[in-house]
Order: C-alpha cells, then structure tokens, then sequence
C-alpha cells in the first residue's frame, strides 16, 4: 500500500509540492500576511473621540494625525536613536568581526564566536535587566566612576540637558547603550561572516601591487565587507525601530515610535493610530529589505 | 559557514589595537551575563549595589517556592514547546519544497519567512493582536502560541534548507534505485540526514520562544510568561531579590542548550542560526 502510495506521488510532483507548500504557506498567509492587511485595513479606520469606539469607516484623517509635530518628533527620534545604535554597532563591531575572521586561529575563533553568539542567545529581557543593574545610580558604572575619581565627570555628562537625567538609567544615553549592548552580536556575525569570504590571495595580490595596507583596507576589504555591513543593518535599525522595552525601561519620557503604538492601542484602545504609526517602520523596514537584497546582504546571513 | 576554515596561518599579525579593541568588546558582551550571576546571590534587597554588600544562597529556595514565578515558567515551558514542534513541522515542510521544486514565486517564500523577525517586534505584535481581536477569538495560550510560532519557522526553515543544500541528492537517487520506495527513502537516508538540522533548529526555536516579550505583550491575555514576569518586575519592582534568581534562571535555560545546538551544528559545520 505504501509502495502504491509512493509510486502515485512519484508520478505526481505537482502534488507533492502542493502537499509541501500548502500547510507553511496556508499559514503565513492567513496568520501573518492576512494579520499584516488587517493591520494596513485598521489604518484607514478612525476612532470617534466621544464615543471611543472604532469607527469601520475609510478616513485619512488617522494618517493626518500622525503628521502632527509631536508624532513627527516621535519618528524622527526612534529613526535618529536606529540610525546612532546602526552606525554605533559598526564602528564596535567591525575590530572584532576583523580580528575573528583573519587573525584568530581556530580555536580562538571558536571561542570568540561563542563568546559572541552566548549572549545573542541567552534571553533579551535578561539582558536588559542586566543594565538595570549596570546603570543603576549604586551600580558598577558609577563604583567605576567613583574608583578612578570620575564621578564629577559622570555627573557632569548626566547634568546636560539632553542626553543626560536624573541617572544612566533614566536618560537618552542609557537607551541607547543598551540597545547597543543587545544588537551588537547582529552586526559582528554578519561581517565577520563577509569578511571570512574575502579570499587571502585577493589581500595579497592588493599589496603585491603596490597597495599599503591601508589602502587595501580601504579599496579591497571595505567593499566587499559592505554586505556584512547591511545584512546586520537591518538586524539593529529594524530592531530598534520596534523596540518598545527598552525606552520605556530606560527612557525619560520621551516617546519612541513602539512605545507610542503601545499607549495607543494599550490605555486608548486608538487600534487605527497605533497601525497608521505601524506603518511607518513597515515602510522603512521594506524599503530597506529590498535595497539589501539588491546589493547581495542575504548572502552574508 | 562562519567555521569554514582558512587553513594557511595568517602571514602578518594583528595590531595591539585591533587586539584591545577585539578584547574590550568581548568583555562589553559578556561582563553584563556575569553580573546577572553575581546579583542572584547578593544580600541587598532594596537596590542593585555594587559590589554588593554580601552573598547569601536563601533567595534561591525562595524563588524556586514563588507561585507568580512557577506559574509564569511552567506556562512559558508549554508556549515554547508548542510552538517549537510547530515551526519544526512548517519550517521543515517549507525547506523541502524550497530545495526539491521550482515553483513561481519561490524567491518569495525565504523573503515572506523572514518577515516576522525582520519587521520590528511591534509590527509582528501589532498585526496579529489586531487580526486576533477582529476575528474575537480571546487572548489566551493559543493566541500566544500562534504568534511564536510565527517568527520560529525561520530559524528552522534556514537550518533545514542549509543542510539539504549541503548534502548530495545521489543518496537519494542510490536508495531509490535500490528499490526503496519515496517513504523508507524518507525514514532511512533524509531524515537521519537532517536530523541533526532539526535538532539544532528545533533549539534555536525554543529559546527564541522562550525569552520572546515584544510580541507576546500584544497577544497574551492576563497570562505571564517569564519574560512578561521579568519586565514588569523592571517596570515597578516589588521583589528584587526574587528577580535577579529569575534572570539567573532564565539564562540558564537558554544558555545550555544553545551550548548544545552550537555543539552539534559545528560537528556538521553548518551554523544557519544566527538569523535571530
């Protein structure tokens, strides 16, 4: 019976990847796509401010909110906070990825590529709460602070007026060195993972022809880095972007685009402001994806 | 991939600064997950001092006792199970279609998986709570699960296909000329093929349900799972000392089998999981 079975589907491929495709693609496009529609339906609609029900009606006026100073500040800042942690996380990150793809032997870079994926792995919320502890106004930076008679440094930098607070856990600063911490790892392994492609005898060839080594660096290393680069720029902006932890934990009360999508759709029940604000990421987010699957990131993955 | 060797010592060395840079943000990544460890066992119950005044072992028994914590562990245990088993099933199915058919839209399908992990937590969290409540289907441990399951398949879906594009399909055709039918080729040469795949995504799955909290804000109900628990210990803590075991906890069940995944993905040197 299963030999009849197995001929029958043999001769019939077609049905075989429908028997394959079906239950994934069912579900993606019911549970994720159809929820992502939803969602895009949702903006169009607007909520009577008496009644504070959600009226099914098409508007643009929910759109038209979003475009009012206030919830321009709240894009502008969550894309300006995604674009520093970005162009933070690369600068950290690339000595690393560097070191670990040309430099380190193979037992090296089994460790370092541990010590690199342990806390990409181990839990998120956890390692946030580790910079509670951290930042916190007894914590280590300031017993740091205080052991090498920093501390009027410390409360100097808090003493400013934007990126400072009260402490390191409640200010601009504080957010975004955690998210620094959390995203870093998304950016190591993806140059590091470019940089290992980049064949020895192309670093050789560059210097046997004349070139220092920083030009090499500069002409034959960055470029074909620059995959890596993106792939993890995606990782860090589009986290960033959502992220609505992080500054609620460590922010002033300065929104960010995640935690104003929460208060609306959380304490307003606002479900058509809080997706309009949805779709700005979204865009962003697609635009971005499509650029970097242009430019060859999904190979460096 | 990322264990593909280059076999020729490298001819020049590193610079002392690269080193130090290299070093200071190995530390940078690790020195916050031994805090964690530290603070599980500090004496002070009001605050996050440093260093911290004494080292006591009793908050340990006291946080295995808590209720709140027991009831958020064991419903986050069944989420991650649930929606591991699920997105080893869809991930998988998806892979094989991928690598064995040329259908239309192929190219589409890895783009559409990734999705939920490349699109903000929020828009993931967002959409599905907002198909949920049209639908009124109430928040509960399925809407969780459904929602995990979601953002998992990839991981899976990655681990899978690497490992078929990696191995030869003359095993196949060997054991079907040898008069296997399509379902003993399946049990006896795929399956044990990427079984190890399997594992290594199923792991991976797992842990990345375990410590979701962005999505799970928006399609739980009144549950808690452990992360949600932790955060709001964050946002107004009440119990400290019971916190910081729960982080220790959670990192711990995270940790070792990841360990392990690590472990058996570089024996067969594929390592796909890094797309989180």
């Amino acid at each position: 019976m299963w030999q009849r079975l197995s001929t029958y589907l043999y001769l019939r491929p077609k049905l075989i990847l429908a028997l394959l495709l079906l239950p994934p693609l069912l579900w993606f496009l019911v549970v994720y796509i159809g929820a992502l529609l939803t969602m895009l339906v949702n903006s169009f609609f607007y909520l009577d401010g008496f009644t504070g029900q959600v009226v099914r009606q098409f508007t643009l006026s929910t759109y038209a909110k979003l475009l009012i100073p206030t919830n321009l500040q709240i894009f502008f800042r969550t894309a300006a906070m995604a674009l520093a942690v970005t162009v933070a996380s690369v600068i950290v990150a690339f000595p690393l990825s560097y070191y670990m793809a040309r430099f380190a032997s193979p037992r090296m870079k089994t460790f370092l590529y541990l010590a690199v994926t342990l806390p990409l792995w181990s839990s998120y919320v956890v390692r946030v709460y580790s910079w509670k502890l951290i930042l916190a106004q007894e914590g280590i930076v300031s017993w740091f602070a205080h052991l090498i008679h920093l501390d009027g440094l410390l409360s100097w930098y808090l003493s400013s007026p934007i990126l400072g607070g009260p402490s390191l856990s409640v200010s601009i600063t504080g957010v975004f060195l955690v998210f620094l911490y959390i995203w870093l790892p998304y950016m190591i392994l993806p140059i590091q993972t470019a940089l290992e492609r980049v064949p020895k005898s192309l670093i050789e060839a560059s210097s046997d022809l004349g070139a220092s080594p920083a030009q090499t660096f500069r002409n034959v290393i960055l470029p074909l880095a620059f995959p890596g680069v993106i792939a993890g720029s995606i990782f860090t902006f589009s986290l960033t972007l959502g992220d609505f932890i992080v500054p609620s934990l460590f922010g002033n009360s300065s929104f960010f685009i995640g935690k104003a999508v929460l208060t609306y759709q959380g304490t307003s029940g606002n479900i058509p402001l809080a997706a309009a604000f949805t779709m700005g990421p979204i865009v962003i987010m697609i635009v971005y994806l499509l650029i970097a699957r242009k430019l060859g990131a999904f190979d460096a993955l | 991939m990322l264990f593909k060797k280059i076999s020729q010592p490298s001819s020049d060395q590193a610079s002392l600064f690269l080193k130090l840079s290299a070093a200071g943000t190995i530390l940078f990544l690790n020195i916050p997950l031994m805090l964690i460890f530290l603070y599980a066992f500090t004496t002070d119950e009001a605050g996050y001092s440093f260093p911290p005044p004494g080292l006591t072992l009793k908050w340990i028994p006291r946080a295995l006792e808590n209720p709140d914590l027991q009831s958020a562990l064991f419903l986050t245990l069944k989420v991650a199970t649930l929606a591991t088993v699920l997105a080893l099933i869809l991930g998988t199915l998806a892979a094989s279609a991928v690598y064995r058919f040329n259908f239309f839209g192929k190219e589409t399908i890895s783009f559409m998986l990734i999705l939920p992990l490349a699109l903000p937590g929020i828009v993931t969290g967002i959409a599905i709570r907002s198909a949920i409540s049209l639908t009124g289907i109430p928040f509960s441990f399925w809407t969780i699960v459904i929602g995990h399951a979601t953002f998992c398949v990839v991981v899976v879906y990655n681990n899978v296909l690497a490992r078929f594009r990696r191995s030869s399909n003359s095993m196949i055709e060997a054991s079907m000329d040898l008069g296997a039918n399509s379902f003993q080729t399946f049990w006896k040469i795929i399956f044990p093929n990427i079984a190890t795949a399997l594992l290594a995504g199923g792991i991976l799955a797992f842990s990345l349900s375990f410590d979701e909290v962005i999505v799970t804000t928006f399609t739980a109900g009144l549950q808690q799972t452990l992360p949600i628990w932790i955060y709001s210990q964050m946002l107004k803590p009440r119990n400290r000392p019971i916190t910081n075991v729960a982080a220790m906890l959670v990192v711990l069940i995270t940790m070792i089998p990841i360990l392990y995944a690590q472990r058996i993905t570089a024996e067969t040197s594929d390592t796909e999981g890094e797309t989180k």
